[in-house]
């Protein structure tokens, strides 16, 4: 089945009967050549582009509940290449170039929305480093604009510009970022895999993973043992939960994030608006509801839920940014698990088992980073070699002080 | 979050900040060598369930606590001071 208007024209006229499932439900088969540990959007991502771009066909993607049911449901759905370091903004805009052909490549309607970011400044020194921010992600082919106190006023003028501690003196802005539906990358990428022969395989939850030699065998399920010539794990937020099933210890820890929605109100903001100072950032859905967050409450918690302190925090900070939203109410909240890594970044790499390999450690940003994660994963079990955009992105990194520290605050799991 | 302090009584845990976990009392000796030091700076258990944590009492009576927390319900089973902690296991 291909999605296209004249498919929804001719549905639409003959009662809706023809919309089949978008993908299928079967059996694991014995072995694969590849085993994908992860149904959410960097798994299935993998599985559509091992499929796709280098032509493998006997993977399977394996998920412990339903697919996307992880972090890739749970986020605020932003996506933006606006990094600093070399070693990050050639990947996350590889990533954004990815965003912006993805509909096309997996014939999905993902709702990828280009209606930019704006990073607000409030002081010289800020400025400053946006600046070099926003020539670093210019040297690395992405867009930026740094806009004086005017050119956010004409853009948000509903902002509160005179907050006494944070008034508002600039922002950088990515005319190129946006939104996507969150749940339609994880279903395109499914689908987009499935039709290329990839076993989406759910409700298997992995429960060891058998080495032998050191080297990896297959892999232990809830429907039994799977063989596998190569398995990726990528389940960020438990990475270290099924890592330790190699013995291995990470440079990880797994804090909670919360995110929020309002009611739906009428369209209000166009664009994606971070207030870093205030542990806020903010953009309204096409259904019209407030999508905002702030900080991860800060201790390490696989509960996928968070407390009520740092729900009054985002709500102050979006108190001082824009009080006109104080009478929305507040919809629903919830919090998805993070793979805190010690310097923020993220690891795609082979690990010191023989075919096993590890692509973790997304800390707040994985969402955005979901095309070129499975692209930049999918070479590496294909190829051996890390992709060139994902080349820094080593697990053994922190032992060698290659450190990727976008913040430069040292070894602690809370960055970004 | 309460948390249990043991001089104070129940505690908001607004009251603290957060390190991780109380292995991290266990500092490598001067000499344990650069994979010791690379290891306790980087690496951790992070288990699901059962956790045991360094907790500073910052806007309270300035004491550290190892805070012993289940990671996936957050419901706090016992605290004690990082300093009666620290000295049973030197």
């Amino acid at each position: 089945m291909k999605f296209s208007g004249f498919k929804v024209v001719k549905e639409a006229l003959t009662g809706h009967r023809g919309w089949g499932p978008l993908w299928r439900d079967p059996e694991p088969q014995a072995a694969y050549d590849i085993i994908v540990v992860g149904g959410g959007g960097h798994g299935l991502a993998t599985a559509f582009y091992l499929a796709k771009e280098f032509g493998q066909a006997r993977v399977a993607v394996l998920e412990k509940g339903w697919l996307g049911s992880g972090n890739i449901g749970r986020n605020t759905t932003i996506i933006r290449s606006n990094y600093l370091l070399p070693g990050n903004e050639p990947f996350y805009e590889f990533s954004m170039k990815l965003w912006e052909n993805l509909e096309q490549e997996t014939n999905f309607n993902s709702m990828v929305s280009q209606r930019g970011i704006i990073n607000l400044i409030h002081t010289d020194a800020q400025r400053d480093a946006y600046r070099r921010r926003g020539n670093a992600m210019r040297l690395a082919g992405a867009d930026a604009e740094l806009l004086d106190r005017e050119g956010v006023r004409a853009r948000l003028p509903y902002l509160n510009f005179d907050n006494a501690r944070f008034p508002i003196k600039g922002g950088l802005m990515q005319a190129r970022a946006g939104t996507a539906r969150h749940d339609g990358v994880a279903w395109g990428y499914a689908r987009g895999a499935d039709q290329r022969g990839v076993d989406l395989i759910q409700n298997c939850e992995v429960t060891g993973l058998r080495i032998e030699n050191g080297a990896v065998q297959g892999v232990e399920t809830t429907r039994g043992f799977i063989g596998a010539k190569k398995v990726g794990v990528a389940v960020a937020g438990s990475s270290s939960r099924v890592m330790s099933m190699a013995g291995m210890r990470l440079p990880i820890e797994s804090h909670v994030l919360q995110a929020f929605v309002s009611e739906g109100l009428k369209p209000l903001i166009d664009t994606v608006i971070t207030f870093g100072a205030g542990h806020f950032y903010i953009s309204q859905s096409d259904k019209g509801g407030l999508v905002f967050g702030g900080d991860i409450d800060g201790y390490n918690s696989y509960a996928q839920r968070g407390n009520l302190p740092v729900i009054e925090d985002v709500a102050e900070g979006g108190m001082a940014l824009m009080p006109m939203i104080g009478r929305a109410r507040l919809l629903r909240a919830w919090g998805g698990v993070m793979d805190m890594s010690m310097d923020g970044s993220p690891i795609i790499d082979r690990t010191p088992v023989e075919g096993l390999y590890l692509n973790a450690g997304w800390c707040y940003g994985g969402f955005k980073a979901t095309p070129a994660s499975g692209y930049a994963f999918a070479h590496l079990l294909a190829t051996d070699r890390p992709h060139e955009t994902a080349a820094a992105y080593r697990l053994d990194r922190f032992a060698r002080g290659h450190l990727i520290d976008e913040k430069g605050a040292g070894a602690q799991p809370n960055l970004h | 979050m309460l948390i249990p302090h043991p001089l104070l009584g129940l505690r908001d845990a607004q009251e603290f900040t957060y390190l991780g976990d109380a292995a991290l009392i266990g500092r490598p000796a001067p000499e344990a060598g650069e994979a010791a030091f690379c290891d306790y700076v980087f690496l951790r258990d992070n288990p699901a369930g059962i956790h045991r944590e360094l907790w500073f009492h910052e806007q309270g009576d300035r004491s550290w606590l190892v805070v012993t927390r289940n990671t996936l319900t957050h419901e706090i089973l016992g605290a004690e001071l990082a300093t009666d902690v620290a000295r049973r296991s030197a």
